[in-house]
């Protein structure tokens, strides 16, 4: 989690990476999930966050968080 | 209640110092039905994947290019080319549109035949012959194309089992300015070699040369082939006229034009690569015009296939799953793979979606369901995040995957058309267990003790 808190988030989506030099953009669902995983939140719950604000279902919050996670992995952002 | 419309996340690397000169806007390409006929509906009734054909596009397909030949020439014949698509209902739709059958095998002459149509409208080419089939073929009046020595030979002896001269055509190859050049099938006319055909026909007295057959290659994208080939087997017809005095009645110049298909490692899109079928046309009509003696106008025939009945097919598939690779790449899981889609190892397919789908695009990976690691439909398309359940439709795949496909470890799929009436109709139904076992034996001390 130490990576990620070192990320600068802005509300629209453009991520800075002060270790690396890096930019990235995400989409709004990604800056929920990476705010929550700031807080610590487990994967699961984050997916119960996630289904709960823009309603859709359980199942696909989480595996849509877990493909985010992965992504985060694959950049080395986790 | 949040009324926020949700997106899957993604998060994406930006690349500074590079111009993102295509950007990554929303992924266009929806299709939501089949000339009217919703993709869903079509599932409905039989299933995915699916191949579906058009009847509106392939005969669409067919009067544009025969128009193109016969507004230019006056003698024009189109032979379907069987092997390109012998489905029973491609077929009979091609031949109610004046095409005769080219064939190039037994199994393909016995299927035209079986369809209706008369050995005297089927064009038998191809290297191998049986005995059987050339005698058959004799009897029958076939347009037989010869293209080897020993098959001058097998049908000198028909002829004298059937105590008839057989009028014969012969296929010939030549440099027309192409890699690769297909000097595989027939006789070689820079050689000398198809002189020697001819000269061994003669000598023979059994047969008579009434015919020339060729046929470049495949998807070939310079019009200019074609003039040289046309030239030189213009020459050639002449010169076996003026030397051994049979009358050429017919160049049969073979097919090879493209369909808008994308080759792979092809950077511009074939709306800007494959030349338009006037352009062919164009060149193939002008140098017969520039080159026949005054009032001799042999029949043109043309085994176009692919130009004809790509464009007129699709498939539809499923997506089944989903899964991140270790290096970040997106990719699919749908239910068709490269067995059924042969044509995959050589283009790059136009993939449509059956919904507007949010979210970014992305470049991902479509795998089939084949347990292989060839299996890949597509190694790398722009998609947004997919739904499992998303129908992806690939198109044009109307040539040679359903002559072409291969049975492995599942069922072939249905095969409809889309009549022009709009009412889609089966036209192949699904294999099943019975398809696949009926032709095992297991002797009986193999048979498993119950």
């Amino acid at each position: 989690m130490e990576r990620l808190s070192q990320l600068a988030i802005n509300d629209e989506g453009f991520i800075f990476d002060p270790y690396t030099g890096n930019s990235y953009t995400t989409n709004k669902t990604g800056i929920l999930i990476l705010s929550e995983l700031k807080n610590g939140k487990s994967g699961e719950e984050i997916a119960k966050i996630t289904s709960e604000k823009f309603n859709i279902e359980h199942s696909v919050a989480l595996k849509d968080v877990t493909d985010f996670i992965e992504q985060l992995r694959s950049l080395s952002l986790l | 209640m949040n009324n926020t419309i949700y997106e899957k996340p993604i998060i994406k690397k930006l690349q500074t110092g590079f111009m993102n000169k295509f950007g990554t806007g929303v992924f266009k390409r929806i299709r939501k039905d089949i000339d009217g006929v919703a993709i869903e509906r079509l599932v409905e009734q039989f299933g995915s994947p699916l191949f579906v054909f058009s009847e509106k596009k392939l005969r669409g397909n067919y009067r544009k290019l025969y128009n193109a030949f016969s507004n230019r020439y006056p003698n024009v014949l189109f032979g379907w080319s069987y092997k390109t698509n012998y489905l029973d209902t491609i077929c009979s739709t091609l031949h109610q549109e004046g095409a005769i059958a080219e064939v190039v095998s037994e199994y393909e002459y016995k299927k035209a035949k079986r369809l209706g149509i008369d050995g005297k409208n089927i064009i038998y080419n191809g290297p191998f012959k049986t005995m059987e089939s050339l005698k058959e073929a004799a009897e029958d009046g076939a347009m037989i194309n010869i293209d080897h020595f020993e098959e001058i030979q097998d049908l000198e002896n028909v002829a004298k089992e059937l105590n008839k001269k057989i009028k014969v055509g012969i296929r010939v190859n030549m440099d027309t300015g192409i890699v690769p050049q297909w000097s595989r099938f027939g006789f070689n006319i820079e050689s000398g070699q198809a002189l020697d055909a001819v000269k061994r026909i003669s000598y023979g007295g059994h047969l008579i040369l009434n015919g020339l057959h060729c046929h470049i290659g495949t998807f070939i994208l310079e019009p200019n082939a074609y003039s040289q080939e046309v030239k030189k087997m213009v020459e050639f017809a002449y010169k076996v006229e003026d030397e051994f005095g049979y009358k050429i009645e017919y160049l049969d110049i073979g097919g090879g034009f493209p369909s808008k298909n994308r080759l792979k490692g092809v950077y511009l899109p074939p709306e800007v690569v494959v030349p338009s079928i006037d352009e062919f046309a164009e060149a193939v009509c002008d140098t017969l015009l520039e080159n026949l003696r005054p009032n001799d106008f042999p029949k043109l025939i043309l085994e176009t296939g692919r130009a004809i009945v790509d464009e007129a097919g699709y498939l539809i598939t499923t997506v089944h799953a989903i899964k991140r690779l270790p290096d970040g790449t997106r990719s699919y899981i749908i239910d068709a793979g490269v067995n059924i889609l042969f044509t995959s190892f050589w283009y790059k397919f136009n993939i449509e979606m059956d919904r507007e789908v949010s979210g970014t695009a992305e470049p991902s990976v479509i795998y089939g369901p084949l347990c292989m690691n060839i299996d890949v439909i597509d190694e790398s398309v722009n998609l947004p995040p997919l739904e499992r359940g998303t129908r992806l439709i690939i198109s044009p795949v109307g040539a040679y995957n359903v002559t072409q496909w291969m049975q492995f470890i599942m069922y072939r799929p249905s095969v409809c058309i889309i009549s022009e009436k709009g009412e889609p109709l089966l036209i192949r139904e699904k294999e099943d267990m019975e398809d696949i076992t009926k032709r095992e034996i297991l002797p009986e001390e193999y048979e498993l003790k119950k």
